[in-house]
């Protein structure tokens, strides 16, 4: 009996050592093994040298944590480029986005265990996350000076500039099945009314007028996100005003308005069936293959259909979402997330190093490779390539008339955090547009209130 | 050992398995109970067989055809392909998982017995002790851990983002179930055991390591198996305070299948069940002495 | 107990476990109540006293927090209770196959959450979902389980006690086998039948491990929410969010102030509705 007790102890024992044993040997291992694939070419001989520590023709190794959206073929083929070019290699290191993702990024900095670079949203998310105390200023190197002046106050905390942009600016839009257009004979909508009535005649003809993925929550958000140009064109004070804790939703008819459009949609049922459970992947399937006839959506969705059913995307336009005004008809723009230095890291050359890169005409170059741009770049003489996709085409009139404005959340430091589920709450009927905005004035007030701004 | 102490271990002993015996011998064919019998394993089949079944053949589809997530058998066989593809996914980052994970559970694993068990032993000798001391170990079963000041306690001794760190925090988090099912185990163990030890000159730690607990065998599978299934599944906790690119553990893995191309069901089912097995095996395994460390341990508690 | 028999139980056997216990697990959680009255963004805070605490009862979603998640506790505990009695006394009656079985229903006790997330959620599918085909197939339109907010809660309460079962039947099957047979034997001599000898034995008899069970599920099914969170991430709006939920978004929101007050407020919920029912089964089975 004893026997036997001591039989497996011993063997969980021997099992733990070898264990031990692996991970030590793998670890090793797994630094020359990332050099021999990814450095093709330079890789195998340089791992036996690590241990001295750094003969010049030595790459460099910084790392960057990423959100898993954020991992394109674009981005990898400008890390190809880094580590050709400047002989640095990237470490990617992939975290879930949403609010994990925060909170992991949150938590990290706070404790001091940051990657090298960190690829974070740009804007009031960036702000939350108190930037000067983490990040290292970037206003002085002469490589800020290539991104557009639209894009730097979305990395500006106290005057100073903390990031460069990872990819191109985008649109969140009411991207719409072109062949069902043409099929049932639509027009694109300037009003919101037209778009409603181009809703009842795809319903009528059965299929989807309005297609809803609250599986994926976030995705929930947009009618009221993306009716931001019109707010601002009608209230043009009102980002300001809203910042001051003076504006909000349940006080100003023109924000409340997007609710009471979630509201609308899920009322009428122009929803899918399934809208309360389907995900981003189900949404941009029906869009692609004409089951459903609008999507409203960031034009990032774009790259997905295009990989996931290939010139399907070509069936796939995009129009602002309309105002009650037909005059008042303009994009809402979103900033591209940033990328910004730890403060902290030992490697503060060849961080910036990497930066100057990522945003050079090479940098962009290889981006453009991999990734179609879904929107304009921010960076100055970078223009739409001509292959770019239809719906992006389509944008550009807006962009030159000027007829485009960031977000909300660009132009202000506060969103709520609880945005997404009482979009969801509305669209599926359990709240009013009323109750909505009441609920979320008080989210924002508590954001406020963690950042730190006065408002009582 | 003296002839006392092996006379009462195996009076011990026999005790607890006269039952097994017992019921073994009412083992009896009854033509009406096989109705019955079989339907209820049909129905238990359907319950518990189905998402299994549901998981399995999905992974071995492509991708359009896991896509659909149905039953049906798969148009195109990809079982290499897909299996192949998962393990060999950034640098086989799911290799890497499987070793961290089974590290931190295995080593968990002893610290939790070798600390629970002598825990328990204690508690269940000294009454008075253990009524005392009851309710702050029932707290560690009813508060999630908190996590920021873990960290920064983590790191203040330096032990954050490391093996023993995460093996200590798991261990800890576990300690509160293994410690009250060891406690109830060793009522079970007649005292006086003890005190013939005592006579015949056995100091504490000749009575507990050499005496005691090989007797604690059965609760001791039990906590294996329970113990370990939780730590090997955690998800939370190993995100929290066990991160790094290195650091990957076999839940986050899940994780690279629900990128921003869409979920790759295929391959998120052939990962299910890879990360699936070692539990499996364990089970497997441990399944019959689960059942007898509870008899004794939790239930007569 | 007499000096001797102190020296061979001695405390210092308690320090291994008290060392680790206290510095992994205890010292942060007491920490929570000092950070829980702070306005706190991780490297700056500031003492608040109870703001944090004024400004957890006037959360929007709490009330429904706190209703699903009484329900989900309380359902998920009664489904594994008597689920798990029944299986237990049919795995230990004269059946073959029975080991077999028993595995059986023990594996999905195995399986990660979050692989049970991602597979429940597949299967609940409103259209393409396994469920509602098979129900399709038998004539039954099934409902819409996950995005219906009037039911989800009750469908991922139905998985968790797909889950979490097998646990309890292995804890049962204890208890069961612990019952000594002769009080089978004497009540069939006096003519019980198999009901009786459930109503009158089996289900008094395995009351220990009955209160195992209650206690380990209700406090699982109170502090959890990880296969919710899998499964539909508190939605459809905020129908199915729970406490512990609640504050892990605010935790992910960046309040760390107000969700480690929430933290507290959580386990004193938890300790307010468990305590009472364990003193009330330890003093039942006194009585017995």
């Amino acid at each position: 009996m004893r026997q036997v007790k001591l039989n497996w102890l011993t063997f969980l024992v021997g099992a733990v050592l070898f264990m031990f044993l692996l991970v030590g040997c793998n670890s090793s291992e797994g630094e020359t093994a990332s050099g021999d694939d990814s450095g093709g070419e330079s890789g195998s001989e340089t791992s036996s040298g690590s241990d001295d520590g750094g003969t010049s023709d030595e790459p460099v190794e910084l790392s960057i944590l990423v959100s898993e959206t954020a991992s394109t073929p674009g981005f990898k083929k400008v890390l190809e480029g880094i580590e050709r070019d400047l002989n640095i290699k990237t470490k990617v290191e992939v975290r879930p986005g949403g609010p994990e993702g925060e909170n992991i990024v949150k938590t990290r900095l706070a404790t001091g265990e940051m990657s090298d670079l960190t690829l974070f949203n740009s804007g009031s998310l960036l702000m939350a996350l108190n930037p000067e105390k983490y990040f290292v200023n970037l206003s002085n190197e002469p490589f800020m000076d290539r991104i557009m002046d639209s894009y730097k106050p979305v990395v500006t905390s106290n005057g100073k500039l903390f990031g460069i942009p990872a990819r191109s600016s985008q649109v969140g839009a009411w991207l719409y099945n072109k062949k069902i257009y043409k099929e049932l004979n639509l027009e694109v909508p300037k009003t919101w009314d037209e778009l409603m009535e181009n809703n009842e005649k795809i319903k009528a003809a059965g299929k989807t007028a309005v297609i809803g993925t609250y599986g994926e929550t976030w995705t929930s958000q947009l009618p009221i996100l993306a009716d931001y140009y019109n707010v601002q064109a009608e209230v043009p004070d009102f980002a300001d005003s809203y910042t001051e804790g003076e504006a909000k939703y349940s006080n100003t008819p023109q924000a409340l308005r997007g609710f009471a459009r979630i509201q609308e949609i899920g009322e009428r049922g122009f929803m899918n069936e399934d809208y309360t459970v389907a995900t981003y992947d189900q949404g941009m399937k029906m869009l692609a293959e004409g089951t459903g006839a609008h999507y409203p959506m960031l034009t990032q969705v774009l790259p997905l259909i295009a990989e996931n059913f290939g010139d399907k995307v070509n069936d796939i336009g995009a129009f602002p979402q309309p105002s009650d005004d037909p005059s008042v008809n303009g994009h809402t723009v979103w900033m591209p997330d940033a990328i910004m230095i730890n403060k902290e890291t030992e490697k503060l050359e060849a961080a910036k190093k990497w930066l100057e890169y990522y945003i050079s005409e090479e940098g962009i170059a290889a981006y453009q490779e991999g990734d179609k741009s879904i929107g304009p770049f921010v960076i100055k003489g970078v223009d739409l390539p001509e292959d770019a996709y239809p719906a992006v085409k389509e944008l550009v009139p807006y962009f030159e008339s000027g007829n485009v404005a960031p977000a909300l959340e660009f132009v202000s430091p506060i969103k709520g955090p609880n945005l997404p589920q009482i979009c969801t709450s509305v669209g599926s009927g359990q709240m009013t547009a009323e109750e909505a905005a009441k609920m979320y004035d008080d989210d924002v007030k508590k954001q406020a209130k963690q950042l730190g701004l006065n408002w009582d | 050992m003296s002839s006392k102490q092996e006379e009462i271990i195996t009076q011990y002993q026999q005790e607890s398995s006269v039952q097994v015996v017992k019921t073994m011998a009412r083992k009896k064919v009854n033509k009406g109970l096989i109705l019955i019998e079989s339907f209820a394993f049909l129905i238990a089949i359907i319950f518990f067989g189905i998402p299994f079944y549901f998981v399995i053949i999905n992974s071995l589809k492509d991708s359009g055809g896991a896509a659909e997530l149905n039953l049906s058998w798969p148009d195109n066989f990809q079982f290499l392909q897909n299996y192949q593809e998962v393990l060999t996914l950034n640098d086989g980052i799911v290799l890497r998982a499987f070793l961290n994970s089974s590290l931190i559970t295995i080593s968990s694993i002893i610290v939790i017995i070798f600390i629970c068990s002598m825990a328990g032993f204690i508690l269940s000798r000294r009454q008075g002790m253990a009524k005392k001391l009851n309710y702050v170990i029932l707290i560690g079963l009813m508060i999630p851990p908190t996590i920021v000041p873990t960290i920064w306690l983590l790191q203040k001794i330096g032990l954050f983002k490391t093996f023993p760190g995460i093996i200590f925090l798991e261990s800890a988090l576990q300690f509160s179930f293994a410690c009250l099912l060891y406690t109830a185990f060793v009522a079970t163990i007649p005292k006086e055991l003890d005190e013939a030890a005592l006579m015949d000159g056995c100091g504490p730690f000749s009575l507990f390591f050499k005496i005691i607990f090989p007797l604690l065998k059965p609760v001791t599978s039990t906590v294996i198996v329970l113990s370990s299934i939780q730590i090997y599944n955690d998800f939370e906790n190993m995100l929290y305070f066990f991160p790094g690119a290195d650091n990957a553990t076999v839940q986050l893995t899940l994780y690279n299948f629900t990128g921003i191309y869409g979920t790759s069901y295929h391959l998120l089912f052939a990962d299910v069940l890879l990360i699936s097995i070692p539990p499996l095996v364990l089970f497997i395994f441990f399944n019959k002495k689960i059942v007898d460390g509870m008899t004794a341990g939790a239930v007569k508690g | 107990m007499n000096n001797s028999m102190k020296k061979i139980y001695p405390l210092y056997f308690l320090i291994p476990a008290a060392l680790i216990y206290c510095t992994f697990f205890l010292l942060p959680t007491s920490m929570a109540f000092f950070y829980g009255m702070t306005w706190w963004t991780l490297d700056d805070w500031e003492f608040i006293w109870f703001d944090n605490y004024i400004q957890f009862f006037k959360e929007p979603s709490l009330r429904i927090g706190f209703q699903n998640t009484l329900i989900y506790a309380f359902s998920t505990m009664g489904g594994k209770v008597i689920l798990g009695l029944l299986l237990a006394v049919f795995l230990c009656s004269k059946i073959r196959n029975k080991s077999l079985l028993r595995s059986v229903v023990f594996f999905p006790a195995l399986l990660s959450t979050i692989a049970v997330g991602f597979t429940f959620s597949a299967m609940m599918h409103p259209t393409n979902g396994l469920i509602n085909k098979a129900l399709g197939i038998l004539g039954i339109e099934g409902p819409n389980w996950l995005g219906n907010p009037k039911i989800a809660l009750l469908s991922v309460a139905l998985t968790d006690i797909w889950k979490g079962v097998g646990i309890a039947t292995v804890i049962f099957i204890a208890g069961i086998m612990a019952i000594p047979k002769h009080y089978y034997e004497a009540l069939k001599i006096d003519g019980g039948n198999a009901l009786q000898s459930f109503f009158h034995i089996t289900l008094p008899l395995s009351r220990p491990a009955m209160n195992t069970v209650i206690i380990l599920a209700l406090i699982g099914g109170l502090r959890t929410f990880d296969l919710v969170w899998a499964m539909t991430g508190g939605g459809p709006g905020f129908s199915t969010d729970l406490l512990a939920s609640i504050v892990y978004k605010q935790y992910a929101s960046g309040f760390f102030g107000l969700a480690t007050a929430g933290n507290v407020m959580l386990f004193v919920f938890v300790a307010l509705v468990a305590f009472p029912i364990f003193r009330f089964l330890n003093r039942k089975e006194v009585d017995l």
